[in-house]
């Protein structure tokens, strides 16, 4: 290496040019954490703010309240429901269940999206709404005197815990959030003991001068940097369709006639994603193995313990903590992932929770990648409740996983 | 007396548990080769069938009076395209290959590839065999699945530049963020630096994606006009791309300079450098090969990177050189087409093969190179 030797004898012009250099490094460090906060300003922004509503029959005039809906007397909802739905609507929603006999919840919610029908026509991120709210307020009633300006937390309780919809004051994530919990779980259980498997064989099983051995450790290094949509394909390709009667539960007879997704199934998402996550669990179980200390073994040894006692009775107890975190990372990263999900074929509209493997599924990245790709910018709103929401799950999981090590860590101090 | 001790049998039993327990695991590392020769497998094999397939194009030259099953020369009218000779046609669902060709008529031989050769009415449109060849796919600048035109430059050259763009914004930063950890930050500013890195990389991709459109592309929009830069964009795709892969680069690069040993820094000190000479002029220089590989990782993350091209980036092959114009990378195109309902026996089905083995052959080459520098790199200071 030749590095050409250049004498400054201006010392205090080289001491400015340290300085400076030093604060163009502090800046680049400052405009990574800036882009952070601009990522989180920008999410939170859009997943707050106010409304323009119209409703079809505003609140106000029935003497309805839309905070307390579900609480309003019965008999009420049930005269609002007797005079404002069409004969024909009333005749055939008694048909399916007469309308005394349903819950509060369900009257109100018959109220909100037959008889109130409110609209979102268009929405303001949250610093607008806060800074301007009064323009805002007059904006709305020069573009649509109709309309009511409100508050609006596309980030709430009931965005949680309701499937997904067209109508945006409705849509929620819950079929999205139990589809990424299967697809979690089918991965942890497929990559987590193949992935453990494969890292105990390479650390502690295979010769470092086979060439299998070598291949075999190359060959995972490379896995890694293939792109995940590449997976994708792979899952399509293999699980959707030339394994289409095992994911698709037809060998099990576990689907009803009519309703198989096709192979298109949580099982099918969930396998990809256990492969894709399976080098980079291999590689950090291999990291927390290789940090087990070697006395360990030999003493385990020296007790005449055979090979398999002493990976499953001393290494594996060892190394356990550095696994787990390391396979939390790796199973957030499939909670994150999105393309290969599209190409296996997650469903962009499904209204049912997964309730078995041969579910057709969503998942949250794909609620995402579908709210945002939307033209009609309320959907933009949704999408960053959703951003929002997966962030919180990924920042709950690497909380474990940071938890786990710093447990580790401790006892090992005792 | 002396007591007799039972004898202990010292010699090795087999033990058939650790043989058993020994090849699953070895099975388990074996499964990750399966993988690789799985994507190979299907990488190919999809695309054989997207260049074995084929396509009918319509010659616009009709069959000029009936034709009964038995004749074997078919009148044709002038106009439309010219049908050369060994040629495979279809008139219906019919297939024929075309023995000798004039300009009126076509003499053929009926009923190929299992069709039965059948009466076909005066005007019905002749057409053409045609297939994607390898020459067309690798030069072709236009990708219009519609019209039968399979050139895959427009995608690879959006690709190309989103990476560009994507490594303009991580290459200064992530190095300049790697010399401030190793070479200047404090183990406290550090402990402190280094949580936010990993949340940086941890953010989902598709977030990124939401980023990109709803906060660079109208920062873009704001700073340079509206007319210079459309809704969706490769600028803002790269920029956003280059955030994601900025963390990959700081880590890896430092990584590489903190296995630079201190004693070139002392000789440096020793010698009357400042701290900005020694990382710039002796520190860097040392840690190269590190940087280089460093570099290509986030090349080949950055060519793979899918959800913000799909959302940013824009739907539909453009081929272009201006950044501030829309146009579909390899992997938004794959997401696009597989995001509908994608029928297994289409065109587009196959072509999402051709376009991910040439993805994947691109990062396997950025990969193993990247693994060949640092191996080299490895032995220098060990």
């Amino acid at each position: 290496m030749s590095v050409r030797p250049r004498f400054d004898p201006n010392r205090a012009a080289r001491h400015r040019r340290a300085r400076i250099g030093m604060v163009v490094f502090q800046l680049a460090t400052l405009v990574g954490i800036v882009v952070l906060m601009a990522l989180l300003y920008n999410i939170i922004n859009n997943a707050f703010g106010l409304a323009a509503i119209e409703y079809r029959i505003y609140p106000a005039t029935l003497g309805l309240d839309l905070e307390t809906l579900p609480q309003t007397p019965r008999e009420r909802l049930l005269e609002i429901l007797e005079t404002h739905l069409s004969p024909g609507l009333r005749r055939s929603l008694e048909r399916t269940r007469p309308l005394t006999q349903r819950s509060n919840e369900e009257l109100a919610a018959l109220v909100l999206e037959r008889v109130l029908q409110p609209k979102v026509l268009d929405t303001w991120p949250l610093v607008p709404s806060l800074l301007h709210t009064q323009d805002i307020v007059a904006e709305v009633h020069a573009r649509f005197p109709q309309a009511e300006v409100r508050w609006v937390r596309w980030l709430n309780t009931r965005f949680l815990t309701r499937p997904q919809s067209s109508d945006p004051l409705r849509a929620g994530v819950r079929t999205a959030i139990l589809g990424s919990l299967w697809l979690v779980a089918i991965t942890a259980a497929t990559a987590l003991p193949l992935g453990v498997a494969a890292a105990i064989y390479l650390e502690e099983y295979a010769r470092k001068d086979r060439w299998y051995n070598r291949l075999i450790q190359v060959n995972i290094n490379n896995l890694a940097g293939v792109p995940s949509i590449i997976y994708g394909i792979l899952g399509l390709a293999i699980f959707v369709r030339a394994l289409e009667p095992l994911t698709s539960g037809a060998v099990f007879g576990a689907v009803a006639e009519g309703v198989t997704a096709n192979g298109r199934t949580v099982l099918s998402g969930g396998l990809t994603l256990g492969l894709l996550v399976l080098p980079i669990v291999i590689i950090n179980a291999q990291e927390a193995l290789r940090a087990v200390p070697n006395s360990l073994r030999e003493a385990a040894y020296a007790l005449g313990a055979t090979k398999w006692q002493v990976v499953w009775h001393h290494v594996l107890p060892e190394a356990l903590p550095g696994i787990m975190t390391g396979t939390i990372l790796a199973l957030s990263r499939a909670l994150g992932e999105t393309a290969p999900l599209v190409v296996v074929g997650a469903s962009t509209f499904i209204t049912f929770d997964p309730v078995h493997p041969f579910s057709k599924f969503t998942a949250l990245p794909i609620q995402i990648y579908q709210w945002t790709a939307r033209p009609q910018p309320v959907f933009r709103n949704l999408a960053a409740a959703a951003s929002l929401t997966l962030l919180l799950l990924l920042f709950l999981s690497n909380g474990i996983a940071v938890y786990i090590r710093h447990r580790a860590r401790q006892r090992r101090l005792v | 007396m002396a007591q007799t001790l039972s004898p202990v049998d010292l010699r090795r039993r087999p033990r058939r548990r650790e043989g058993l327990i020994q090849v699953l695991l070895l099975a388990s590392g074996l499964l990750s080769i399966l993988v690789t020769l799985g994507i190979v497998y299907e990488l190919v094999k999809g695309a054989m069938g997207f260049f074995t397939r084929p396509l009918w194009e319509d010659t616009n030259k009709p069959l000029a009076a009936d034709v009964a099953p038995s004749d074997t020369v078919l009148p044709v009218r002038p106009e439309g395209a010219a049908i050369p000779e060994g040629a495979i046609i279809r008139v219906d669902e019919e297939i024929m290959r075309v023995q000798r060709a004039e300009e009126t008529a076509l003499q053929v031989e009926r009923g190929l590839r299992g069709t039965q050769p059948a009466a076909h009415p005066a005007g019905v449109d002749i057409f053409l065999e045609d297939r994607v060849s390898l020459w067309e796919f690798f030069t072709g600048i236009r990708w219009i699945p519609q019209a039968g035109e399979f050139g895959i430059l427009p995608l690879v050259n959006a690709t190309f530049i989103v990476s560009a763009i994507a490594m303009l914004v991580a290459l200064p930063l992530g190095l300049a963020i790697a010399i401030y950890l190793s070479e200047y930050a404090s183990p406290r500013v550090n402990n402190v630096l280094k949580p936010l890195l990993e949340i940086l990389a941890g953010v989902p991709t598709v977030v990124y994606g939401y980023f990109a459109l709803t906060f660079v592309t109208p920062l873009l929009r704001r700073l340079l006009g509206p007319d210079v830069v459309d809704i969706y964009n490769m600028a803002s795709a790269g920029i956003v791309v280059g955030i994601l892969v900025t963390p990959l680069v700081a880590s890896m690069s430092e990584d590489a300079l903190r296995a630079v040993p201190r004693s070139l820094r002392e000789a440096a000190y020793a010698l009357g450098a400042t701290k900005l000479e020694t990382a710039l002029q002796v520190v860097v220089p040392a840690a190269f090969s590190g940087l280089a590989a460093a570099f290509i990782v986030a090349v080949s993350r950055a060519i793979g990177e899918t959800m913000i091209v799909a959302l940013a980036a824009g739907a539909g092959p453009n081929f272009t050189f201006n950044p501030f114009e829309a146009a579909e990378t390899m992997t938004g195109h794959i997401v696009r087409i597989s995001g509908g309902d994608l029928s297994y026996d289409s065109i587009d089905y196959n072509s999402i093969f051709a376009i991910g083995l040439v993805l994947f052959l691109i990062t396997l080459v950025l990969n193993t190179l990247s693994q060949r520098i640092v191996a080299r790199f490895r032995e220098v200071y060990e």
